[in-house]
């Protein structure tokens, strides 16, 4: 059973067609590459998935019930968790604050309610070391290296029972090094069951995570196919418009 | 000996030593007794219970609104209407007593004053997007003229039939010998202090003067949470006003005029920083000292007073310079 369905999804702003009859199915487990050039329709599709806009045709399900989202925080309550192409960490906050941020532990009685730091500081340990990632919890986001604060930013997805996880250019700017970190938070991702989409430019972080990889040109889809049976020229020329489509 | 990944997230970087000596509170504190040290030395007048009195009396003006400026820095925002308003809320107090009602009625009417404007700012700067300068600069205008208004320019010193009551609230001294300015000080601190660090309310204001945009994307109420903020920033100016008011004895028109300014020295003196995110409330509160122990020696070392504004305007350029260096050593 697929976590999440689209079928024949479609946005348009006015007459600018964004996405166009798209379908695709999402497996639990799965990494799936989302590539495209500027403009190729990834951001507005993962935006529709994510909550952010309505999609003006199609439908979309999630374990076969019909799935509508007017804003992100339904998107949450779904399982549908996204990290931002610029993280949204606050620096001035430690690790474990912004992985709780804007839901926050709190102990008391009644309206006499207080921050647990220590459970936050616990569970936020707890993620770190499940992902693998040398991230104190105590430490301020500000000192952080690229590869610990992608790590806090997906840290915060796994504190509710994500089902899917919708990353944007996560290696996008970073050093080298810290993009083999980055990709084995994925496989960590993956490795408990959820749905992973990956949109990236970088060829060789999705052919060395990825499951599959869905290209996308000009709204469309044209390809959706197992990394193993793809290669890179054959996704450059996907992407490019020199293959017009693969099956 | 191998270290393992859980005793490397478990590893506590900062010390509570190395955190207190990396605080710009600290230092400030140590600054103040440093001064009070040598001024007990070097003068006759200073370490007398009379002056010690005055001193922190008149630190807690200052203070008060320092802690509600706090949060307005926090997140960095800023609220130039304090003065003004401090100004308006003891016009409305003075003005509601004289007319014969009593004293309950005059504190609640003059803090329902100090709401309503706050509300009025925020709702400007959370929903309607307008720059916190120019709205609370407007404000500055506004409330004083209302002052004015509604005292029609004129001196009010007879309080009603409660008359007695407002001058004992504002000037007695009920525990220990300590004058009530300051016990309130004291209270307004612990509360401040407290809700900065322990409450969800304080954690998203530092998060909003973080990265307002990732604040709004993880779910933060970020307007209400800002309109609530100018709420408090004019409520602890109208506690002000009504405590000065008490304290003085008579309200005019020209209350305040200019505190906006020290009191924004206050707080950035004692650490918080105008770009947003960081402050606390013991900060606001030695800021405000280290200002009136500086006013208070330079009176007493028979300095022309003239020069005040220059070491005053010293200490804030001091302070954001100790902050410099210290993101300058980071970032090496």
């Amino acid at each position: 059973m697929s976590v999440l369905e689209l079928a024949n999804i479609s946005k348009h702003f006015g007459a600018i067609q964004a996405v166009n009859d798209v379908s695709f199915t999402l497996q639990a487990g799965e990494v799936v590459g989302l590539m495209g050039d500027n403009g190729a329709g990834k951001s507005t599709l993962v935006k529709m998935i994510a909550g952010n806009f309505r999609p003006s045709h199609g439908t979309m399900r999630m374990d076969d019930k019909e799935l509508i989202l007017h804003k992100p925080a339904e998107a949450r309550q779904h399982g549908i968790e996204i990290v931002h192409q610029d993280l949204a960490l606050c620096n001035n906050l430690t690790a474990a604050a912004n992985v709780y941020l804007g839901r926050e532990l709190r102990r008391g009685v009644g309206p006499f309610r207080i921050l647990d730091y220590a459970a936050m500081y616990k569970r936020a340990g707890q993620l770190f070391a499940e992902l693998k990632s040398e991230t104190r919890p105590r430490d301020l986001v500000k000192q952080m290296s690229g590869g610990q604060r992608q790590a806090v930013a997906i840290a915060r997805t796994m504190l509710s029972q994500a089902k899917i996880v919708l990353m944007d250019e996560p290696t996008a700017a970073i050093s080298v090094r810290q993009v083999a970190e980055v990709l084995n938070l994925i496989r960590h991702l993956r490795d408990q069951g959820i749905a992973v989409v990956l949109i990236s430019h970088r060829m060789p972080d999705v052919f060395d995570v990825a499951d599959r990889v869905i290209v996308m040109r000009r709204g469309r889809k044209v390809a959706d196919k197992k990394i193993a049976s793809s290669s890179p020229e054959e996704v450059t020329g996907l992407i490019t418009g020199a293959i017009e489509q693969v099956a | 000996m191998a270290v393992t990944l859980d005793q490397t997230i478990a590893q506590k970087q900062h010390t509570f030593l190395s955190r207190m000596l990396s605080s710009q509170t600290f230092w400030v504190v140590i600054a103040v007794i440093l001064a009070c040290l040598f001024l007990s030395l070097a003068t006759d007048s200073f370490a007398t219970s009379k002056n010690i009195f005055n001193i922190t009396r008149n630190v807690t003006f200052v203070a008060i609104i320092a802690l509600g400026m706090t949060f307005v820095i926090i997140t960095g925002g800023i609220d130039l209407s304090v003065g003004s308003v401090l100004c308006l809320c003891s016009m409305v107090l003075a003005v509601t007593m004289h007319a014969g009602y009593g004293i309950v009625t005059g504190i609640g009417v003059s803090i329902a004053t100090a709401l309503i404007i706050g509300a009025f700012n925020g709702v400007l700067i959370a929903y309607l997007e307008f720059p916190p300068f120019v709205v609370t600069l407007g404000m500055l205008s506004v409330a004083r003229s209302l002052a004015m208004v509604a005292s029609n320019n004129t001196v009010v010193f007879q309080f009603g039939p409660d008359h007695d009551k407002l001058l004992a609230l504002g000037g007695g001294a009920w525990v220990f010998g300590i004058a009530n300015p300051v016990l309130y000080m004291i209270l307004l601190a612990l509360l401040t202090g407290f809700t900065l660090r322990w409450t969800k309310f304080g954690r998203h204001i530092f998060a909003i003067g973080g990265n307002e945009h990732a604040a709004t994307l993880t779910g933060v109420p970020v307007r209400q949470i800002k309109v609530a903020v100018y709420m408090i920033s004019a409520l602890s100016a109208g506690l002000a006003g009504i405590i000065q008011t008490g304290w003085l004895g008579a309200v005019t028109t020209n209350i305040g005029t200019g505190m906006e300014l020290q009191v924004i020295a206050a707080t950035v003196i004692g650490g918080a920083n105008l770009a947003g995110g960081v402050g606390t409330a013991l900060g606001a509160v030695v800021g405000a000292a280290l200002i009136e122990v500086i006013r208070n020696s330079l009176g007493l070392l028979g300095i022309n007073a003239f020069w005040q504004g220059t070491f005053i305007g010293g200490a804030i350029i001091l302070a954001v310079l100790f902050d410099r260096i210290r993101n300058f050593r980071r970032s090496d």
